[in-house]
């Protein structure tokens, strides 16, 4: 299949793939991080993590939707605005998702799955009556929507180092929340042992509502980035899920190092064989080697050392 | 919301006068003629296998998925389907008698296909039954039509490769979808190289098998074919495939959600298609589709279809007017949206060529039925089922349309079971 | 109390037995008209599933979300059978190859592939039915039991495995008929499953075959192994300390749990007349949990009331409002997760079971499967 090409060709065919890998990496820890704070961190088995992801992708929607009413002149630049709503709104969300239906349910984690799957059908019933059946198209600036040629023959998407940026960035506000602020030491706290931090004064509920609801937001702020590269309707949540979970889980689940070695590796897997391989085929050997590993090590790749 | 007519009640008189009145010489000459009396068909006459039939009033199905992953396909033929039925009613409906629909939710499901199927045909008892889009929905209910004789009006564009005497196939089968573009892309554009793509299940994959026979039969070449599952939604690799094969031509079946991820990353790749280099022709992006992906997302591919929204003829500015006053002025019309809403149409003309209800006289109907109305222009039904019709190749606008560049002269004979493409 | 323990069943289980037995074979079938008796029979072949989970998650504590792959795997075994019968020569000649089942012909597929041909035999395929998904099960079981992974991770990786699956089998759509499965199913040994008598035996035949398994889980819970396995759920490590080998056990019931699904997907494809991947993948095994955890994961009668109420609460809210359905259903599952955790069988235990017994003139009994029953919600 090479034979026919320069290895200026070839060198550059890589390049595109190793940044369509890099894109892949990056779509799967936007996907990922809120779930490694809602399932990783509290335990929550949040099957409706792509329904709130979706919310961000309307939120965006409804926003373009204003601002082309409104205020065309500032349209080019909605897309920020769109996100910190994204965010605000999913967090709002999940922080009464939190309130109404998690808190009942920390003492039994499998539970919190069949509850949230019902709230999945519903969200999911919610959108269909309120934006219809059919896909929302989200008209993006124009800027964001080229590429950017770096040589003759390589060019990278714009939308893919939007999608990157953003998940560097995500990632290190993430890290700085969880590892260097007194509130991430009361969600560690909490989750490590949540009668004893409750004993040393720390609110737990307060902990767990604001936890939830910042996992929530980040889902919704990925929802509104994938606006860029996907599609966004009632049921297109369900096309993350399985993919987000097996992320979270072959990191392993307590540890936002480990979420994102793990988005990296799956990535780069799938992207490498995609090119070699029928979509199809790389998927399921994708999928395939990740559960083979995470049967040799249940555990995942990073894991905290705890007693059982 | 979707679902809602903009016009819920609108009464029988007010929505005869406003079809006359907004209507049409048209409509006028072509229908007026055929207002029927119930009174001139005894029930007992036109209904001798315990259908839904009474005096006043007959009862048909609509099968569709309005839940689940589906009904962002199907939303659009429950709504023609819908207008058809009520343009009838307008009309007098078929032979005197009003028609009623039930609606069952398909759920996307294959199995609750089935199952609401057979609630139709075995409860309901309704005369017929427009539904179904995927064709797995299809398969699912295929035997419970044949088991209780029921009669379907499939909407779809779809593989091929069936005929089955309880199935009007109102969309084209592949062949009649296909070959035309292929030969109009290589003719007209100079094509040689092409690079299949599409979701991974039969009807892509039949498609495309029978595009590589043609292509070859040409002495063309395929530079690539690949399968993405449904509801993929990465395709930067692909791409990059694609760029590497350097096809004159991507011949794209990607449906569903995936469409709207692959478009707009072929558009983030720099990938131009107004430039048509390579040119992208596909055949599953409706307008309807169009909606979710964004017009600007598109502009420069062509589709291959029998029917576009942009199709200057009277018979389709009349549907396209009746259609945005009960939906609202937002909708678009796709390619099955009109199939859909010519399975009443159908339905009502044979069953009075046969002055009766009966499955077994409506089939043998069928054949020859012309409707010089549809909103395609002429159509006719084959012996086999399905529609002669003409082949059109459409060139995506910003503006979420097709301007039409090309339609075949004749009308293309439709060909399930195509010999030297399977 | 031990000594009640052994008794295989105890008073409240006869009448629960004896009451689902006048349900199912009287109650339902003069009811009701074929056609609906038929969707009966289809609820009641995913109560297969939902037994199967109530001795996994209830008892074992291994929550499973890819009981759909077994289903399926059972269903795919009978189904090929059929499809074979189906597709002799005559009724296939406009095919270019007669005598091949049509999704294959339309894949080019010119000769029936090797590990089709035994599905020609009855007896073959009936072995197949219940040994393919348990093989499947047991392998599964080993690689994780033995590692000791349980709990989340074994749910999410079922899950995984109900994915593959799904894409697998819409992949090869030349040897499995793809997404739209293996369809169009005639005869069973020339017999018609399609006349409205057919489907009245069927439903009688999966009736009997929904008791058979009912008894053995019943037994398996009542058996030592039972005991154990609600000793493995609530404090695995001590049962460990005690000398067993937890992994065996929890293997042992999870390819019980496959077998049961499997036969019920198996009277899934007689009666429904074809098998498709939509029941493989995710969504499927969720909803299979559902029944289950509706009816209540701690009772094996409760699940079959549970696999019927949901089932049948989907027909009708999707008749009546075809719009609106999912709302309901999503909002009876987060109702009997936050209200009733034990399910239906829980309500009956709590409300029912004390009334009928005081009109009994019985002191309630409290030992025996009933206490099995209250004990509560495994906290994990």
């Amino acid at each position: 299949m090479f034979a026919d090409y320069t290895m200026g060709e070839l060198g550059a065919i890589f390049a595109m793939q190793g940044f369509a890998g890099l894109i892949l990496f990056s779509v799967f820890v936007l996907m990922a991080l809120g779930l490694a704070i809602i399932f990783g961190q509290m335990g929550v088995i949040n099957m409706a993590h792509g329904e709130f992801m979706i919310l961000g992708a309307y939120v965006t929607y409804i926003t373009s939707n204003l601002f082309a009413d409104y205020l065309p002149s500032l349209f080019s630049i909605y897309f920020f605005i769109a996100m910190i709503l994204a965010f605000f709104v999913t967090a709002a969300l999940g922080m009464l998702v939190e309130w109404s239906l998690i808190r009942h349910l920390y003492k039994r984690p499998l539970d919190t799955l069949l509850a949230t799957w019902g709230l999945s059908l519903i969200l999911q019933q919610i959108y269909r009556s309120v934006f219809g059946a059919r896909e929302v198209g989200v008209t993006i600036p124009d800027w964001m929507m080229g590429s950017l040629p770096l040589t003759d023959l390589i060019e990278v998407p714009i939308n893919g180092i939007f999608v990157m940026v953003l998940a560097i960035s995500i990632s290190v506000a993430v890290y700085f929340m969880m590892y260097r602020s007194s509130w991430g030491k009361q969600v560690r706290a909490v989750t490590q042992n949540r009668v004893m931090a409750g004993a040393v004064g720390i609110n737990t509920e307060r902990t767990d509502r604001l936890t939830f609801g910042i996992g929530c937001g980040v889902a919704g702020v990925a929802g509104s980035a994938f606006t860029m590269i996907g599609s966004t309707g009632p049921t297109a949540g369900q096309l993350y899920i399985v993919d987000t979970f097996l992320v979270v889980v072959f990191g392993g689940a307590a540890s936002l190092l480990g979420t994102i070695a793990s988005a990296f590796s799956i990535s780069q897997a799938q992207s490498i064989m995609e090119f070699f391989l029928s979509g199809s085929m790389a998927k399921v050997l994708t999928l395939l080697t990740v559960v083979g590993i995470l049967m040799l090590r249940p555990q995942g790749l990073f894991a905290l050392k705890l007693r059982k | 919301m979707s679902d809602t007519p903009k016009k819920p009640s609108l009464s029988m008189e007010a929505s005869r006068r406003s079809f006359l009145m907004g209507g049409t010489a048209l409509a006028a000459t072509l229908f007026a003629p055929k207002f029927l009396r119930a009174a001139d068909y005894p029930t007992a006459a036109v209904n001798t296998t315990g259908l839904a039939v009474t005096d006043t009033d007959v009862t048909v199905g609509i099968l569709h998925s309005v839940t689940g992953t589906m009904a962002i396909s199907e939303t659009g033929s429950v709504q023609a389907e819908k207008l058809a039925i009520e343009q009838i009613n307008a009309q007098g409906g078929v032979l005197g008698r009003q028609i009623k629909f039930i609606q069952e939710d398909g759920a996307s499901d294959w199995p609750t296909f089935a199952e609401k199927a057979k609630k139709l045909l075995v409860n309901d008892k309704v005369a017929s039954v427009m539904g179904c889009w995927t064709s797995a929905s299809r398969k699912a209910v295929l035997p419970v039509f044949e088991q209780y004789n029921g009669f379907l009006y499939y909407p779809t564009f779809y593989e091929g490769l069936e005929e089955s005497p309880n199935v009007i196939y109102t969309g084209q089968e592949a062949t009649q979808q296909i070959i035309a573009g292929i030969d109009w892309v290589t003719q007209t554009k100079g094509a040689k190289s092409f690079y299949l793509l599409g979701s991974d299940y039969i009807w892509p994959r039949t498609s495309n098998k029978i595009a590589r026979k043609h292509i070859e039969k040409l002495g063309l070449k395929v530079v690539g074919e690949e399968y993405y599952p449904l509801g993929h939604t990465q395709f930067n690799s692909v791409i990059n495939k694609i760029r590497l094969s350097k096809p004159d031509v991507i011949y794209a079946i990607v449906v569903g959600g995936s469409n709207v991820a692959f478009y707009k990353q072929l558009k983030a790749a720099g990938i131009d298609m107004t430039k048509e280099k390579p040119l992208l022709l596909t055949i599953s992006v409706t307008e309807d589709e169009i909606r979710g992906i964004g017009g600007e997302n598109i502009v420069g591919a062509y589709a291959c279809m029998k029917y576009f929204q942009s199709l200057d003829n009277p018979n389709n500015v009349e549907f396209v007017k009746e259609f945005k006053k009960m939906w609202g002025d937002d909708m678009v019309i796709g390619d099955v949206t009109q199939a859909a809403y010519l399975g009443p149409w159908l339905w009502k003309a044979a069953v009075e060529k046969a002055g009766s209800f009966d499955v077994d006289k409506v089939r043998e109907a069928s054949p020859g039925i012309e409707l010089t109305t549809a909103p395609e222009g002429y159509v006719k039904v084959h012996e086999n089922h399905h529609l002669w019709s003409k082949t059109r190749v459409g060139h995506a606008k910003a503006d979420g349309q097709y301007e039409v560049v090309f339609e075949t002269a004749e009308l293309v004979e439709p060909d399930p079971f195509p010999e030297g493409y399977q | 109390m031990f000594a009640k323990d052994n008794k295989l069943f105890s008073t409240g289980d006869i009448v629960g037995f004896v009451v689902l037995a006048v349900l199912i074979f009287i109650v339902l079938p003069a009811g009701l008209d074929t056609f609906r008796l038929n969707l009966f029979g289809k609820y009641l072949t995913y109560a297969f599933v939902a037994i199967g989970l109530v001795l996994c998650w209830g008892a074992g504590g291994i929550l499973s979300l890819g009981q759909g792959v077994f289903f399926g795997l059972g269903g795919y075994c009978m189904a090929m059978f059929l499809k074979l019968e189906a597709s002799t020569p005559e009724a296939t000649k406009i095919q270019s190859t007669p005598g091949i089942p049509d999704f294959m012909d339309w894949n080019q597929i010119t000769a029936l592939p090797m590990w089709w041909e035994p599905f020609n035999s009855l007896t073959f395929s009936l072995i197949a039915v219940v040994l393919v998904p348990v093989i499947f099960a047991f392998i599964i079981g080993v690689a994780m039991f033995r590692r000791r992974v349980g709990g989340v991770y074994f749910a999410i990786i079922t899950q995984a495995i109900a994915a593959i699956m799904t894409i697998l089998i819409i992949g090869q759509q030349g040897y499995t008929g793809g997404v739209n499965g293996i369809t169009d199913l005639r005869t069973l040994l020339g017999w018609d499953i399609r006349t409205d008598e057919a489907k009245v035996i069927l439903y009688f035949v999966n009736a009997v075959l929904l008791f058979v398994c009912l008894f053995v889980a019943q037994f398996i819970r009542k058996s030592k192994l039972g005991r154990i396995l609600i000793a493995m759920r609530d404090q695995e490590d001590r049962v460990r300390f005690s000398g067993y080998d937890v992994a065996n056990f929890k293997i042992f019931v999870f390819c019980a749990g496959a077998a049961f699904a499997a036969i019920g997907g198996a009277m899934f494809t007689l009666q429904v007349g074809f098998m498709s991947p939509s029941f493989v993948g995710i969504v499927p095994s969720i909803e299979m949990v559902i029944f289950c955890a509706v009816g209540g994961r701690l009772s094996i009668l409760g699940a079959v009331y549970g696999a019927l109420l949901v089932n049948l609460a989907k027909t009708t809210f999707s008749e009546m409002f075809p719009e609106l359905w999912l709302l309901g259903l999503g909002a009876l599952f987060i109702a009997v997760v936050l209200a009733f955790p034990n399910g239906l069988a829980g309500l009956y235990k709590d409300y029912v079971e004390p009334r009928l017994m005081a009109l009994f003139k019985k002191k309630a009994d409290d030992g025996g499967g009933r206490n099995f029953d209250s004990i509560k919600a495994p906290a994990e």
